[in-house]
């Protein structure tokens, strides 16, 4: 099974990276671009073929590690057996 | 007294603050690599700085994991004074003995020189030896040291007079370009709700000898070394 993982910052905190990559995106002639926001996108590959204890290993694995729950937020889907 | 100084794959100023820590305590600190379980008994731990793991996933998250954090935490929870510079403070954070993280700097760049920093408080065991409101000039290298954590920790943090350091003018004025990344509050140090843990960005240990070109980091050492011997 594969877990496909997104991670973002929450709302309100500040992303200079993705203002950043607006500006950019601005100076290449992209008009009409408002606000970007960027994060991380992990893939995990799982030996486990129980969809429910793998959503719970992933969550555990997004609160210990990936995420940092100060600023970012998680999301994820799995998929395959 | 005894020091040990925390080594992970990717630390780069463990020597240095070795360096400072000896000059003021008059002995070598133990040197104690990741991997070890168990940090030897000691009166001070430094979290050095450096880029542990290569600042994989975020700086300091990684590391945070190491074999022998999960014993620097159970030593600072029982009241080991510990001290986290730059890629240490990062560490503080990642394992949550002081609040909040170290962002990209607002201006995306990796910044090295040297700040004024205002010191908020001197009735802890890291500096005694300096004057409350005393401006100082210590270093920054960094690429993560924008610090961040929402405005009701950032209130109980100044309500329970935790902000260590703060970036300033050299006449003492905070605020505007004096603060080099961002910081809220322009914080760029911080301790834990008793003291015995400080996490600050600057490199006390870059100013702590007459051959670097300054010495405002040396009374950090010497007041450790009073303190605690």
């Amino acid at each position: 099974m594969k877990a496909r993982i997104k991670i973002t910052l929450k709302e309100g905190v500040l992303d200079p990276q993705g203002k950043a990559i607006a500006n950019a995106l601005g100076a290449l002639g992209f008009d009409g671009v408002g606000d970007v926001r960027q994060g991380k996108y992990i893939v995990v590959e799982l030996e486990d073929t129980n969809r429910a204890s793998a959503e719970k290993t992933v969550e555990a694995m997004c609160k210990q590690l990936l995420a940092n729950m100060v600023i970012e937020n998680y999301s994820f889907e799995l998929e395959g057996k | 007294m005894k020091a040990s100084v925390i080594v992970f794959p990717g630390s780069n100023c463990d020597r240095d603050v070795a360096v400072s820590l000896e000059a003021a305590m008059g002995k070598k600190p133990a040197m104690v690599w990741h991997g070890e379980a168990d940090v030897p008994a000691s009166d001070l731990i430094v979290l050095p700085g450096g880029f542990s793991y290569g600042d994989y996933l975020r700086s300091g998250a990684m590391a945070a994991h190491s074999p022998i954090m999960r014993d620097v935490v159970a030593k600072a929870k029982k009241g080991t004074p510990v001290l986290g510079i730059c890629n240490g403070f990062h560490l503080l954070t990642e394992t949550g003995l002081l609040p909040g993280v170290l962002m990209r700097n607002a201006s995306l760049k990796f910044i090295c020189k040297d700040v004024w920093l205002k010191i908020e408080r001197n009735d802890t065991d890291f500096v005694c030896g300096y004057e409350k409101d005393d401006v100082i000039r210590i270093p920054i290298a960094h690429h993560d040291g924008n610090y961040f954590a929402d405005e009701d920790t950032l209130d109980r943090l100044e309500g329970e007079n935790r902000i260590a350091f703060r970036y300033c003018t050299s006449a003492g004025e905070t605020g505007g370009d004096a603060n080099p990344n961002g910081s809220r509050r322009n914080i760029a140090g911080l301790y834990n709700e008793t003291g015995s843990v400080l996490g600050l960005m600057p490199h006390p240990e870059r100013l702590a000898d007459p051959a670097l070109g300054g010495t405002d980091g040396s009374p950090m050492f010497a007041s450790l070394a009073k303190a605690l011997h």
